[in-house]
Parts: C-alpha cells; structure tokens; sequence
C-alpha cells in the first residue's frame, strides 16, 4: 500500500467525484486543490470557476486567493463579479459546487460565520462569502472537510448556507429546486444523504479508518449505510500529481 | 470630471470624517496606496463598504478609522484570519465596530444597483441561513409577474469610492484589465472617486475593443502612484505578493507589533514607497 497523509486521501477522494464534463464552482483552499487534481488526473476538461469571475481557468499552481493573476492569466475569459454572481451561478449555469467550512451538521448545513452568539463571537470567522448563494444554486454541492468533534457538531452556531436543513423536503419547502449537498468527503470517510431523510450518511470508509474513529470525531451519532465500501487507495500517479501540484504552489507562494 | 492630482489632494478633497466609503478590488487592484493616505490623514467615524475587507480594512480598523463595516467576507485569503478586524469584534478594540453583513452575491448585485439609479438591488438569495436574522437591511420581495419570494437590500450609494486601475490618460479616461471585482460599479454608484494608477500616459495603449473604461467624466480624483496596488496586484504590470499576504498574519496577530509596523511603514511614509515595491517586482518577473 502506498504511503499517504489522511488530508491527501481527502483530496483525491474527492478529486474522483468530479468528471470531464463538470462545470464547477471552486472555493479556495481544499477546493480548490481537489479540483485541480482532478482536471490534471481524470477530468482535463473540467471547467473551473472562481468567485473573481475567470470562467474556465486552468492554473499551473493553486492560487492562494480567489483572484490571482493565475487564475486569470488561464482562463478562458474573466468577467466582472457582478455578471458572476447573476449570470453564471444565480442563472443556473454550474453544475456541482464545491464548499469547505468551518463547522457541519449532520444535514450538511454549513457555518462560516461565528463561533459562539453572533453578538459577542468567540472566534469571529470571515464569513459567507459566495457560499449562501452558491448552496442555492448550483446543480448539486460537494463538501470537503476534515472531521473532529469541534467541526463536526450537533448544533451548528450560526447558519451561514443551508445544506438538507432540518432534512426530509424541508429544502424544497424552502423553494429551492437545486439537490443540495449529494457528497461529503472527509480525512476518514465519504457521507452522502439518505434518500428520505437527507441525514449524511458513511457511504464509504478510507482504508484502514474504524466506525469508531468515525464516530468519535462527529459530534452526532453517525449513520452508516446498509451497504458500506472501502474507498479505493490513492493510486501511485493521484498521490504523484497531487505532491507535485503543492510543491509547484509553495515554490511559487514562496517566491513571489 | 476627473482631476489629475496628488494622493494627498485627492483624499483630502474626496475623504471625509463620517463618509461611507467602498475601496475595491476583488483580490486584485486593491488600492493600498490610497487607503494608507486615508490612514496618514486621521480619517474617523468611517462606514466602510467592501466585499473582501482584506488586509487594508484591516489596518484601517487596527488605527481606529472605522465606525462601520459593510461586508461579505473578512478574511486573509488563504491564510486565515484578518486579526485587527477580530480584535474590533471580539473585544470591541480600538473601539467597537459595527457590522452590516452580507453575502457576495447581494453585495455585488447592490452595487449594480447603485450604478443603475435603483434604490434596491433583487436577487435570488438568502434562502434558509441565518444573515437574515442579524441584519434587518435583508427583506423579502414577491415578484409582481411569477409570485416568486426574492431577496431585496438597499443599493449601495457610497460617498466615496476608491479604486486602483492600470492606466489613465491625461483627460483621466480610466482603463481596468484582469480580475474586474465591482470597481467599475463601485465608481459609478458613488458620489465622488479616487482612481489611483499606475502610470498616466498620453495615450491609452491598443486593447480589447472591450476593455474597461471608465470615461474622465465619471470618475473625480485621478493619481498616478506606480506601485500603489502592493502587495495586492496589478496585471501586467506585477504579481500578487503572497508571501506578503502570509507575513501580515504575524504582524497583525498583535497589537504592538501592528502599530509597530504600521508607524514604519504607513505613518512616517508617503505614497512615492510603494513605487520600490512596483519596480523591486517589475525587475524580477523580467
């Protein structure tokens, strides 16, 4: 078995959900990296997104920011963020959106806004960003995090985009026709929505992860699948590509 | 009418004690030139409008310029946290900051409404999470025609705005290339502007038939400060100074050592040091 970080299984897990024909709407950070691994592995054709408004980009190096010179340098042609934020995403151009955060419940709501009352946070985070539209409105979302228990959490702080709410059709109650979050992908497992309650559910475990491990870093008590596989091991050329892409970006963040 | 003119002109003329004013630039193009002038200038009481607060909302925030922040997203991108911005919320220093927050999509489409004249900016958004309950500024409209449920804020009409650009020429026609953000209507929606670039020439040079221009007649204060971007960047001309971007995480992490570097390199400077950064980067990317 070849040797590998859980963060590196995260990335190629997650990387494989994308295909050729995907157009999709990329966060920076884990995102970004996935995707990326994805279109110099299996899916060359992908079209990439960012918020800055570069329309079907194809960096050399992961940005460090939503709008490097990089992005734009690559794409296919930039627009302005109004027209990105209207045309592209609200007019229902992208296909699968691609989201982190800093905490998830179990429906897959995610919270990048507070920890602790919204009035007098604990850890004051950054915020939404393009998140609550981009959950609305992309065909489908994926979302990579890492799991612990402080990230994992039973009750969300605040909700900064809905994922299946309070589960079942309490997302099209809501007037939203998009599907929501369809893949979880953490450094342990892969959790995808039961058909009716829309819990995430493990669908799939990394190799050499326990249930235990699973469990003891979710802050709810976790659901698995009546069926559960075991995620495929990085392949020799995934981990090769992925290494490389992150040695070219810190040599290149480091330079400039 | 544009006014070609000196930094300090240009915010002591357009700047004022308790203006709403936007500096923008999505990543790129952000004017650090024009906001550390802002800073050297004493301003106070600022309502400041920004979709990415960055690093120069965060300095203006750490120096006690700030009432108010409008905003979407008030990070480092990339590195993590934006600590002055913090310390204003968490422990309400230098003083206690209030925030109106959004998300990008309205803030994006407030400001096309601004430059379009209209009161309220509607948009599919919003739907189910929690900005709603904590700012009162985020209704609900129905469609007149489907009886669909949107969301409606206010326009962005900001006092001033400030923007960094590639080039002018000398009548102050300004031309913008690369990541666009909302500079352009952030100009458009304000009262008055300050356009810093990077260099004023004769003659704008050969460029897409669709390049952005904002015409001399919208834009107010133009100034050429070459380098004035740093370390953000400006296409063409220098790259985006990541390790800057990961350095600031330390300098800002506390706040002697913030006012440390912000006494040595904002308030005993002008605005001619950034043109060393352009020049520094200019030599090697050649």
């Amino acid at each position: 078995m070849a040797d590998y970080k859980p963060t590196e299984m995260m990335t190629i897990a997650a990387a494989r959900m994308l295909k050729n024909d995907d157009i999709c709407f990329v966060g920076i950070g884990q995102p970004s990296a996935a995707c990326n691994l994805a279109r110099l592995t299996h899916a060359p054709d992908i079209t990439l997104i960012y918020e800055s408004g570069t329309l079907a980009t194809k960096p050399t190096v992961l940005p460090l920011s939503i709008g490097d010179g990089e992005l734009c340098d690559t794409a296919l042609t930039t627009v302005s963020v109004p027209e990105m934020f209207r045309y592209w995403l609200q007019g229902g151009r992208i296909k699968v959106g691609f989201l982190g955060g800093a905490q998830i419940d179990k429906f897959a709501n995610l919270n990048t806004t507070v920890v602790g009352p919204y009035d007098k946070p604990k850890v004051r985070l950054p915020g939404g960003g393009g998140a609550p539209e981009i959950a609305t409105s992309c065909g489908e979302i994926f979302i990579i995090m890492a799991q612990g228990k402080r990230s994992f959490v039973d009750k969300l702080d605040f909700v900064t985009s809905i994922g299946h709410v309070a589960g079942g059709d309490s997302r099209q109650k809501l007037g939203v026709k998009t599907k929501g979050p369809t893949k979880l992908i953490t450094d342990l497992a892969i959790f995808a929505p039961d058909a009716q309650t829309k819990e995430m559910t493990v669908v799939s475990i990394h190799p050499g992860v326990t249930r235990e491990q699973i469990q003891e870093n979710t802050g709810w008590p976790v659901k698995f699948a009546a069926s559960v596989d075991e995620t495929p091991v990085p392949t020799a050329k995934e981990l090769d590509v992925l290494r490389e892409l992150h040695a070219r970006t810190n040599r290149a963040h480091a330079a400039a | 009418m544009a006014r070609i003119t000196t930094l300090s002109e240009a915010i002591a003329g357009a700047v004022h004690d308790g203006d709403t004013v936007a500096l923008e630039g999505f990543t790129h193009l952000i004017p650090h030139a024009a906001c550390h002038e802002i800073i050297r200038q004493g301003r106070k009481d600022l309502t400041l409008v920004r979709m990415t607060p960055d690093l120069v909302y965060d300095q203006m925030i750490g120096m006690g310029c700030v009432k108010k922040l409008v905003f979407s997203w008030g990070g480092n991108p990339g590195v993590g946290s934006l600590h002055r911005f913090r310390d204003a919320v968490e422990n309400g220093w230098p003083h206690k900051l209030e925030i109106e927050e959004h998300s990008h999509a309205a803030m994006a489409n407030a400001y096309e409404a601004g430059a379009s004249g209209l009161p309220c900016a509607i948009f599919r958004g919003y739907i189910g999470g929690d900005l709603p309950k904590v700012n009162a500024k985020i209704k609900r409209v129905t469609c007149p025609f489907t009886g669909e449920e949107l969301a409606a804020i206010p326009s962005h009409r900001p006092d001033v705005a400030v923007i960094h650009a590639q080039r002018a020429d000398r009548a102050g026609n300004v031309m913008i290339e690369g990541v666009l953000g909302v500079q352009k209507e952030a100009v458009l929606a304000s009262k008055r502007s300050v356009v810093t670039v990077e260099e004023i020439v004769d003659e704008l040079p050969e460029r897409s038939l669709n390049a952005v221009v904002l015409p001399h007649w919208t834009v107010g204060h133009v100034v050429e400060v070459p380098g004035g971007a740093f370390p953000s960047y400006a296409q063409g001309y220098y790259p985006r100074n990541n390790s800057f971007y990961k350095a600031w995480d330390d300098i800002a992490k506390d706040r002697d050592s913030f006012h440390a570097w912000m006494k040595t390199n904002v308030l005993d400077k002008g605005p001619d040091t950034f043109a060393q950064y352009a020049r520094k980067h200019k030599a090697a990317a050649e």
